[in-house]
């Protein structure tokens, strides 16, 4: 039995969030074979088993956070085990590597010519050269003591973040529904745009066609693209659509929103979202951008999951989280088939938007995206 | 100046019309094509197929050593790795157009070249594992340490070619950049030094479009390639995922520089497939449409083709596949092999002679270890 640590993948960092197992207790891997996605301050990250042999126990839920080097996987191995030394504990062991130093010298090298630059030899530079008192963290890191956590002031894009979910999660009453959707016609769409000359240069994607799905969703039903005005005890019903996209920037999580989306065309509606997302990835954003959104769409499936409860963007009566394609069985007609499929879930306010008028907007979006042709796109 | 200004400028006085302007960019020199055709340039040619099956054999092989080191670092068994993954006709090509007694000053990226000089995994991956400030001997394997500093190694490479040049010898010297590199000052003194002296350097540039985050879009005003002739040397620009462009290319070059008229630069057109490093999350500032359409040049798949259409054997593939699998073995257990470095060899790498600092620093660091040893 061999437990594999959680190793620090990107030059001093301390923990990790588990994304997604790839992996479940029985399975046989080999070494190499893919274990989990992990996610650090720098990026997400596969990694790949270190040994071969059978998952015994996964050491963390997906979104758990472990600290580098506690246990990560424990695998059933078979054969002969590598002798993994890693590199991550070097610091917390030197003290035992500084005492076999001493206790055996070094072989002596079948070619002592040492790979280091050579001076040369004493001067009056070097004779006055003195030592530093030894900091407080140098003993730390010998003697074993870490810090077991991290505090960060919550301030800038993190408190706004906070603020903005916990007024929307405690004001507006949260209902969440789920549709799981065939989307194989409309990658058939995304396939066929991108193929087609016309189009050349214009960043076609799925999220394209599910924002288009759901602009027209709310203009068939628009009771969803709506507000509760609390102060005038109005609902305002919004005769344009300034459809936001919630997207992970430089500076954080921003809703920037696409204004009056009904308007555009496919591919004025391509350009935009394009605009949109390389915008925001750049980090620069325009605060005009930000401000009155009427319904918005996260794209959690681009992180790899199924699908989620999404919060609602404060002053908005629906936000949609679209998941993760992937080919799954699915039953056309009296066979079973492998299709492209997604799940889809909306949450709306339950103040103004009945269980009605939200199923029927998703399962609108469910019907345009299962047969994106007969939606005259 | 504005517009306007220049505009005057042209009806004043004419005849001050500017004496220089920047030239555009020229065609890359190429054999085969993305899909693993001859070009007529090609063509033209020939291919000695068992020369090519060589080049190709040192190409996998290497990206196989990429794919595993980098797999090893997701292991926490190396603590970086800088990916070399897409490169691998540019350093191949080159590094074997040159003679086994030419010094090599790579830049940290250049482990096909390496592999090439044959230094071992074992050798390559230490530095990566912190084991070592390097794993190999530089002037035994020609082929100097990495240099992580940017662009210095440019400036080692001037200066070796003076040594070779006082030595006498008929040496010359190659030096790895990258696009982000030839934007540093060094690069550029290394440049006009050596054009000012005539030293026997060949500068190869791997233009491989990203500089870590930089687009090489925005690191400079003309090409590369153009900018060697205001230092007044002679350029090629090749398509540098053609491993048989870059080998042609390369000795010419040699063969221009060891005729003793001076450096000569190359820009070798490719793409860095992975992120700048092991920590680097290319996603973040580069589209997935550019990726795919590099994905499409790959200097091996286009090799594979070429030489399956050339009748190579289907048993040199599947031998290959094999060694290849081998070598996969061989450098994770080389890495896993690799020994801590010994504290104690600090105090005896500094000076060539004993030194009375050394031999202090020495006890109180025996003092120190062996009131630990105590403690414990």
């Amino acid at each position: 039995m061999t437990t594999f640590t959680l190793p620090d993948v990107g030059e001093g960092l301390t923990e990790a969030e588990i994304v997604l197992w790839r992996v479940a207790p029985g399975d046989v891997v080999n070494v190499n074979d893919p274990l989990v996605e992990i996610e650090t301050a720098k990026s997400i990250v596969e990694i790949p088993s270190p040994y071969a042999g059978t998952v015994e126990t996964l050491h963390g839920e997906t979104g758990a956070t472990l600290a580098v080097n506690s246990p990560l996987v424990t695998i059933r191995t078979v054969g002969e085990v590598p002798v993994a030394g890693g590199t991550g504990v070097a610091e917390v062991t030197e003290a035992a590597g500084v005492a076999d130093a001493v206790v055996a010298p070094a072989p002596a090298d079948p070619e002592p010519r040492p790979l280091v630059l050579v001076g040369s030899g004493p001067s009056v530079a070097a004779s006055r050269r003195f030592h530093l008192p030894m900091r407080d963290s140098a003993v730390a890191g010998v003697t074993g003591v870490v810090a077991a956590e991290t505090r960060v002031p919550i301030r800038g894009m993190r408190k706004a973040t906070a603020a903005a979910v916990t007024a929307s999660a405690f004001t507006a009453p949260h209902v969440t529904e789920w549709l799981t959707v065939d989307v194989t016609s409309t990658l058939n769409v995304v396939a066929a745009l991108r193929a087609d000359r016309g189009w050349q240069g214009v960043r076609v994607t799925p999220l394209l066609l599910v924002a288009r799905a759901l602009v027209v969703a709310s203009q068939r039903f628009p009771g969803i693209n709506a507000s509760w005005d609390e102060a005038t005890q109005e609902i305002v019903t919004k005769h344009y659509v300034n459809l936001g996209i919630a997207a992970a920037t430089p500076r954080g999580l921003l809703v920037p929103n696409i204004k009056d989306a009904g308007r555009l065309g496919l591919r004025d509606l391509a350009e935009s979202l394009a605009d949109l997302v390389a915008t925001a990835r750049a980090g620069t954003t325009a605060p005009a951008a930000l401000a009155h959104g009427t319904i918005t769409i996260t794209n959690i499936g681009a992180l790899g999951v199924d699908a989620g409860t999404p919060i609602l963007n404060p002053g908005e009566a629906a936000i949609l989280a679209f998941g993760r394609i992937r080919p799954m069985p699915w039953v056309v007609g009296d066979e079973v088939v492998v299709r492209q499929v997604a799940q889809f879930a909306l949450s709306f306010d339950h103040r103004l938007v009945d269980g009605e008028l939200g199923s029927n907007v998703l399962a609108e979006v469910g019907s345009i995206l299962t047969d994106p042709w007969r939606a005259a796109l | 100046m504005s517009n306007r200004d220049v505009a005057s400028l042209e009806r004043i006085a004419p005849e001050l019309e500017p004496q220089s302007i920047p030239t555009p960019e020229r065609d890359v020199i190429r054999f085969v094509q993305s899909d693993g055709s001859l070009t007529e340039l090609g063509q033209s040619r020939g291919v000695d197929v068992g020369f090519a099956q060589s080049l190709y054999r040192e190409m996998v092989l290497a990206r196989r050593l990429d794919v595993e080191a980098l797999a090893l670092q997701r292991q926490g068994e190396l603590n970086l790795w800088l990916q070399c993954a897409g490169q691998e006709a540019a350093q191949v090509g080159s590094i074997r157009a040159l003679d086994a007694a030419d010094m090599v000053f790579p830049s940290y990226r250049e482990h096909a070249a390496a592999l090439s000089r044959g230094v071992t995994p074992s050798e390559l991956l230490s530095q990566w594992r912190g084991a070592s400030h390097t794993g190999w001997d530089g002037a035994a394997r020609r082929f100097h340490l990495y240099s992580v500093v940017l662009g210095t190694q440019t400036l080692h490479a001037t200066g070796f070619a003076a040594g070779s040049r006082l030595a006498d010898t008929d040496d010359i010297v190659l030096t790895y950049f990258g696009d982000g590199a030839a934007s540093q000052g060094d690069v550029n003194e290394a440049l006009n030094w050596a054009a000012a002296m005539k030293l026997p350097v060949v500068f190869f540039c791997q233009n491989n479009q990203w500089a870590i985050s930089t687009p090489s879009s925005s690191q400079m005003g003309a090409p590369l390639h153009q900018r060697a002739a205001g230092f007044g040397m002679p350029a090629w620009h090749v398509d540098g995922n053609d491993v048989l462009a870059v080998h042609a290319v390369t000795e010419a070059a040699a063969l221009h520089v060891r005729s003793g008229r001076g450096p000569a630069f190359i820009e070798a057109q490719t793409y860095r497939m992975a992120g700048h490093s092991s920590s680097d999350d290319p996603g973040r500032y580069r589209g997935t449409d550019e990726v795919t359409l590099w994905s499409g040049r790959d200097p091996i798949s286009r090799m594979t083709a070429l030489l399956g259409e050339l009748g190579a054997a289907e048993q040199f593939f599947d031998e290959l596949r094999a060694e290849s699998d081998d070598f996969a073995r061989d450098i994770r257990s080389a890495c896993l092999s690799i020994e801590r470095p010994r504290f104690e060899e600090l105090f005896g790498n500094v000076y060539a002679e004993p030194h009375p600092v050394m031999e202090r620093e020495r006890a109180e660091f025996h003092a120190f270890a062996s009131m630990l040893n105590a403690e414990v």
